[in-house]
């Protein structure tokens, strides 16, 4: 498997993404993004260990890990505020580490944990920051304070955290940039407002431009992502389009039935509890319509199914090989 | 009312070490006092001189209180603590109440409580006990370590329970405060302003007609007449200005809804002004109150001391422990006396220049200077703008400190090229000061989280302006700080030999820190 995973980053930089039609483009020529062999250590602790990540324009990437995996860490190598121990880092083509000011003028960065000024308004903070960028456009502004539905006039002191977020995402949004830098962006916002994310980063993405997304939820990332590497302990362990992982995801199922059916040696399940006539189970996606056969059989009273977290993703597929590949 | 109990005892708990400070604060600014009075006047001599040069300065007057038997150690100590003792207690009492009412409510934390079994008075009455409680305990403190130390007894209960009365003045005021505004900074500037408003009140009235002083509580208090004939019926103004602010506070409270204030938020600019949208804008404005403040206090600091004029002599007496602290060079009293004067007063300004220093260390901490790097704004820019308002914002509050002098100078002798011979030499000490805000810039870049122990220089400055000679420490040691560089002007001549050295370390080091910055982390 360990194998499997080397083939899929080393293949991840010399294949173009996915989802909608850059195939057999030079990803290397214009890429956004381009991290070899990063390696970042605090005193002891190595929080990067060779990491490998590659963004290209157009594509909006998703860079999933457990927390404390190192995310952070790498965007903030990607911002020039830490500097590399190791390994080779390319924003557009550039180095973030010399070139640091004169590249932030084509990227936006929203952290995951908005700290506002407290005396400062929102529309300041918007105009602030946007202005330091390099200028915004009015136009846009007006219609992202409205689509989020914010107050421009409150104070940082009074915001909510989601407010906070939405102020430094319109601040990204309506700067004209040619990169997004999301670090978890949307822990605060309600359901509603996440729709409202997701269309202005789609948006964003059809103009050509890329996105760095980084996040713990497996689900936001299928939602807006074309390609998605997966970081644990520094190091990236799978890269890819979504289909090329598709192998990593089951389906948990939970069902009630009117009689209790023998599931036990099915092909593709996994974790079986059988209490009479409820049985849950863990099925890998590509058994599932066995699975369920198997379940009409006996007769579905009740049925749910979830994807599986992100941390029973981890704990399964990665939890011992990583452990035993540590030095 | 339910649960006030608890609250109680929990907010006691919690304030403990608080309670602790301010209260041996307050003990000790009056126990300090009695004792510096009672050291430095040895006879009755001295008494009679000071109090004769002290009655006809009315800058002295509007500072501290109406002049009333200032011949006498308990008139002199009455006189010297009233006013400030009140602004202390008026200022514990605004932080007692604050912390646990719109504090709390802000913070959200007052929610949770309050979904429990409580009473909707319970948190307010409960700030309002521990407030009560500790200017009782403040004020019998002070009026027991007064009689211990010797004074009339009467007299002295008659100051510390007036004391006692004047903070529960403030605490009420304080709790109406509160109830005003959904920001709990607001509410603190409310209340600040409401102790501010009774301190210059009484000063205007003091050296006026009186009608002023009658318009503020700590007029009240000091209309008690300590030592200097005691009444005890102004208490029953400041016991009835307790009561009703308290109560119109309640009756706010009744009206409002949880989390909100009674005058609705102002809604701030929704654009941001030109002058905010650069690094510079950016350090100023988030920079600009400590400037404006520290400039304004150092302002009023240098008054105070050139408000004595020439009455130097009969002001510091003929202790000779005074003299070795008062006059720390050659040339006459005067002289010497203003140029110490200066040193104390760059020192203090000193403070400033570090907090202005430590500022970015602040933006870093909290998340700010992350988001702002991630613009195209460079790091050196970034540095350089809060570089540009420390520098500045020095010289502005050394200047003001300057000016604050040679203007009390000039009101009290008339006198404008003597006055102009004391205000500038404070401007010589910007190298100094700037050294030791250079200092803190060499922590930020080098070791940012230590940066906290960028104070222990200017530490090192006052134990050696202070105790230097005293105990007579090695000059080498004494040289090491910055200031005991510079010749003490007036008393001594002026050179630009030490002024362009001292300023050329101060730069050298803020440059070595803003370099050291540029090839750090952050974090």
């Amino acid at each position: 498997m360990l194998s499997d995973f080397i083939y899929l980053s080393r293949t991840a930089r010399t294949r173009p993404p996915g989802r909608d039609g850059h195939y057999g483009r030079s990803v290397t020529a214009d890429s956004v993004i381009d991290i070899q062999g990063l390696v970042k250590t605090f005193g002891s602790l190595r929080a990067l260990d060779g990491l490998d990540l590659a963004v290209g324009p157009g594509e909006v990437h998703g860079f999933l890990g457990p927390n404390g995996a190192g995310k952070s860490t790498t965007i903030r190598v990607l911002l020039g505020l830490l500097r590399r121990d190791e390994g080779v880092v390319r924003l557009f083509g550039g180095d973030p580490w010399t070139q640091a000011a004169e590249l932030h003028r084509r990227l936006a960065y929203v952290p995951g944990d908005v700290n506002l000024w407290p005396n400062l308004t929102g529309g300041e903070v918007i105009d602030l920051l946007a202005g330091l960028r390099g200028g915004l456009d009015r136009a846009r502004r007006a219609r992202l304070i409205d689509a989020f539905e914010l107050d421009p006039t409150k104070r940082g002191r009074a915001y909510s955290k989601g407010n906070r977020q939405k102020v430094a995402l319109v601040a990204a949004l309506a700067s004209d940039v040619d990169l997004l830098v999301l670090d978890e962006p949307t822990s605060g916002l309600d359901p509603l407002m996440e729709e409202v994310f997701q269309g202005e980063v789609d948006a964003f993405r059809d103009r050509g431009h890329a996105v760095l997304l980084s996040s713990h939820i497996l689900a936001e990332v299928e939602q807006l992502c074309d390609r998605v590497s997966i970081i644990r302990a520094g190091r990236v362990v799978e890269a890819g389009s979504l289909a090329d992982l598709r192998h990593l995801t089951r389906t948990s199922v939970a069902a009630e039935l009117e009689r209790p059916v023998d599931l036990d040696g099915l092909a593709g399940v996994h974790d079986l509890v059988v209490e009479g006539t409820r049985v849950r189970f863990q099925v890998d996606t590509a058994q599932l319509d066995p699975a369920l056969r198997a379940l009409v059989g006996g007769g579905v009273r009740t049925l749910t199914s979830q994807p599986p977290t992100l941390e029973e993703l981890f704990l399964r597929h990665y939890g011992d090989e990583i452990e035993t590949s540590e030095p | 009312m339910t649960g006030t109990g608890t609250f109680l005892r929990t907010f006691l708990r919690r304030d403990r070490w608080m309670l602790l400070w301010w209260i041996l604060g307050g003990v000790g600014l009056f126990m300090a006092t009695v004792y510096s009075v009672d050291q430095l006047y040895a006879t009755q001599a001295d008494y009679d001189a000071a109090a004769a040069s002290m009655e006809g300065n009315a800058a002295f007057i509007a500072m501290a209180g109406p002049a009333r038997a200032l011949d006498t150690l308990g008139g002199q100590t009455a006189w010297q603590t009233t006013a400030f003792g009140a602004i202390l207690a008026g200022l514990m009492s605004m932080f007692l109440v604050g912390r646990h009412t719109r504090a709390e409510e802000e913070s959200g934390r007052d929610e949770l409580l309050r979904a429990a079994a409580v009473g909707r008075y319970a948190t307010t009455t409960a700030a309002l006990l521990v407030a009560v409680l500790a200017n009782l305990v403040l004020g019998l403190l002070v009026s027991l370590g007064l009689t211990a130390y010797g004074l009339a007894a009467p007299d002295s209960f008659g100051l510390g329970l007036g004391l006692t009365a004047t903070g529960w003045v403030f605490t009420g005021t304080a709790l109406v405060a509160m109830q005003l505004t959904a920001s709990t900074r607001s509410a603190y500037g409310v209340a600040g302003v409401v102790i501010a408003v009774s301190y210059v009140l009484r000063a205007i009235g003091d050296i006026g007609n009186g009608v002023l002083s009658w318009c503020s509580p700590i007029g009240w208090y000091q209309a008690m007449h300590q030592f200097s004939g005691l009444r005890w019926w102004p208490v029953l103004l400041l016991l009835g200005g307790a009561v009703a602010a308290t109560s119109a506070a309640y009756l706010l409270l009744d009206r409002r809804d949880h989390g909100s204030g009674v005058l609705a938020a102002r809604p701030g600019p929704a654009i941001a002004s030109r002058g905010l949208r650069s690094g510079l804008g950016l350090a100023w404005r988030l920079q600009r109150g400590g400037v404006v403040g520290w400039a304004g206090g150092m302002f009023l600091a240098g008054l105070a001391y050139g408000a004595i004029g020439d009455d130097v002599k009969s002001l510091i007496g003929d202790s000779q422990t005074s003299q070795d602290l008062f006059v720390q060079s050659g040339g006459d009293l005067v002289s010497g006396f203003y140029g110490t004067s200066i040193l104390m007063l760059a020192v203090i300004s000193a403070g400033f220049a570090i907090s202005s220093a430590l500022r970015p260390r602040g933006e870093e901490e909290n998340g700010h200077l992350e988001v702002l790097l991630a613009t195209a704004l460079p790091r050196s820019r970034w540095l350089l703008g809060h570089v540009a308002v420390t520098v500045l914002g020095t010289v502005l509050v050394l200047g003001l400190s300057g000016a604050g002098l040679g203007l009390g100078y000039l009101l009290v002798t008339g006198d404008g090229a003597a006055a102009w011979d004391v205000a500038w030499p404070v401007v010589q000490y910007v190298g100094p000061v700037l050294v030791l805000s250079g200092l803190a810039r060499v922590m930020f870049g080098c070791l940012p989280r230590w940066t906290v122990l960028a104070w222990v220089p200017l530490a090192f400055a006052v134990v050696v302006m202070l105790f230097g000679d005293l105990f007579q420490l090695p000059q080498w040691l004494q040289d090491v700080s910055p200031f005991e560089h510079l010749p003490m002007v007036p008393a001594e001549d002026f050179a630009w030999g030490p002024v362009i050295g001292v300023a050329a370390v101060a730069a050298l080091l803020s440059v070595a820190g803003q370099v050291a910055f540029r090839r750090r982390d952050v974090h």
